[in-house]
C-alpha cells in the first residue's frame, strides 16, 4: 500500500520516469520515509508503555544480589525495557553498585540498555527485515552478558571511584502509573523521541536513497565485503564517533550493504554506533576508574568485532 | 515552598527548570527554585533518572521532563 502511494506520487503526479535515477531514488526516499516513521510512531509508543512498568528503581530491586549468569541474563533483558538516557548513566550506576547489584550484572545493564533499543530495531526492522533484527537482538543480549561475565570476573570492584562506595543513597518509594498516566507518558515520550531523531531519519535515508540511486553497484565489495579482514575493525571505529545517531546511520548502511557491504561488518558497525559511545565514556569516567573504563570498552569492542566476523562467514 | 531539580546539566534537565520557573509564575505561588547538579546531592534522594523534580524534600517525578501544567498541580 506504501509502496504503491510512493510509486502514484512520484511517477504519475511528479512524472518520473520509472527505472530512470531520479525517479528510482525519489520513490525510494518517499517510501522508505513514510514506512519508518509509521513503525516508529506505533513501536515507540508500545515501547514506552511497556518501559512506563520498569522505572529503574524497580530494576535495581529485582537485579539486587542476583548471582552470576542469572543476574546477567535478567540485566541484559531488563536493559531493554527499563528506560535509559546516558545523561543518567551515573546516578543509575551509582544507585545499581549501592543496593548490591553486582559490577559484572550492573555492566551487562550497561551494555544491553542502549545497544538493544527501539529504534536501531524499528529502523534494522524496517529496511533489513525481522531476521537480521532478531539477529542483532540476540547478539546484543549475548554481547551484553558475556561480557558482563567477564567483567565480574576480573574482580574489578577497586576500579570504581572510591566515592560510590562511601555514598549515601536514599531510597525514593516507586510512583505505580494509573494507565491514563501510563498513556500519557507514552504519548509525550513518542512525541519527544520523534522530534529528536525525525531529522537524523530524513537525512539518512535521503543519503541512503541517494546512494541506490547513484552508486554503482559493487562500489564497497572490494573494501567492505566480506573478503577484507580488515573491514570489520574499521567498522567498529568508525562507529564509535556516531553515537546516538541510528536513525540516521542505519538508512545509509543499508544502501552500502545493497552496494557491496557485508553483513557482519553491518552488524559490528550498529553495535558499535549503539553500544560505544566517547560521551558516554566520559559520563561514565566519574564513577569508573581508567583501568575499568578501559577494560569495558576493550571486551565490548572485541566482542562485537568477533560478532562482525561471525555472520560475515555464516550469512 | 523549596523546589529542587536534581540533574547532571543535560538539556532536558535545563527545560525542566525552565517549566518549574513558568509554573511558579503563573502559578502566583512564592518559593525557592534550585538546581542540584552534583552527584551526591542528587544520590541522597534515591533518584536514579534524571532530571527529578523535587518540592520541600518529596521526590515527585523522576526520569522524565514534566510540563508546566504538571508541575503546577504538584505544586502545595
Amino acid at each position: 500500500m506504501l509502496k504503491g502511494f510512493a510509486d502514484y506520487l512520484v511517477f504519475t503526479l511528479v512524472g518520473l520516469v520509472p527505472g530512470s535515477r531520479s525517479g528510482e531514488a525519489l520513490d525510494f526516499f518517499i517510501y522508505d520515509t513514510l514506512k519508518i516513521f509509521l513503525l516508529l510512531t506505533t513501536i515507540i509508543f508500545v515501547v514506552a508503555i511497556i518501559r512506563s512498568s520498569f522505572p529503574p528503581e524497580r530494576t535495581k530491586q529485582i537485579l539486587s544480589h542476583k548471582k552470576e549468569y542469572v543476574g546477567n541474563l535478567l540485566a541484559a533483558l531488563l536493559g531493554i525495557v527499563t528506560p535509559f538516557c546516558s545523561c543518567s548513566a551515573v546516578p543509575l550506576f551509582i544507585g545499581f553498585v549501592e543496593s548490591g547489584v553486582p559490577l559484572g550484572v550492573t555492566f551487562s545493564f550497561l551494555i544491553s540498555s542502549p545497544m538493544v533499543n527501539e529504534v536501531a530495531l524499528i529502523m534494522l526492522w524496517g529496511l533489513f527485515g525481522w531476521k537480521i533484527a532478531l539477529i542483532y537482538i540476540g547478539t546484543g543480549l549475548l554481547v551484553a552478558i558475556i561480557a558482563g561475565i567477564i567483567i565480574g570476573r576480573l574482580k574489578m570492584e577497586k576500579y570504581v571511584q572510591d566515592y560510590v562506595w562511601a555514598m549515601q543513597v536514599g531510597s525514593s518509594e516507586i510512583k505505580v502509573m494509573s494507565l491514563r498516566e501510563k498513556m500519557n507518558y507514552a504519548r509525550e515520550y513518542t512525541i519527544g523521541l520523534l522530534k529528536k531523531i525525525w531529522p537524523y531519519v530524513v537525512v539518512g535515508v535521503g543519503i541512503g536513497a541517494f546512494i541506490h540511486g547513484y552508486v554503482p553497484e559493487d562500489f564497497l565489495a572490494k573494501w567492505a565485503g566480506r573478503d577484507n579482514p580488515f573491514a570489520v575493525p574499521i567498522a567498529v571505529a568508525l562507529g564509535v564517533p556516531l553515537y546516538s545517531n541510528a536513525a540516521g546511520v542505519i538508512p545509509i548502511v543499508q544502501a552500502l550493504t545493497a552496494k557491496g557491504m557485508a553483513m557482519g561488518t553491518v552488524l559490528a558497525f550498529m553495535m558499535a554506533v549503539t553500544a560505544l559511545s566517547l560521551p558516554e565514556a566520559v559520563i561514565l569516567s566519574n564513577v569508573l576508574k581508567k583501568p575499568l573504563l578501559a577494560t569495558f570498552f576493550g571486551i565490548v569492542a572485541t566482542a562485537i568485532i568477533i560478532v562482525g566476523y561471525l555472520f560475515n562467514a555464516i550469512l | 515552598m523549596k523546589i529542587e531539580i536534581l540533574g547532571t546539566g543535560c538539556t532536558k534537565c535545563k527545560n525542566l527548570y525552565d517549566n518549574a520557573k513558568k509554573a511558579l509564575e503563573e502559578s502566583g505561588k512564592s518559593g525557592e527554585l534550585l538546581k542540584i547538579e552534583d552527584i551526591p546531592s542528587i544520590m541522597k534522594y534515591g533518584v536514579m533518572s534524571t532530571p527529578a523534580l523535587v518540592i520541600d524534600g518529596e521526590v515527585k517525578c523522576a526520569g522524565k521532563l514534566a510540563t508546566v501544567a504538571e508541575i503546577i498541580g504538584m505544586l502545595p
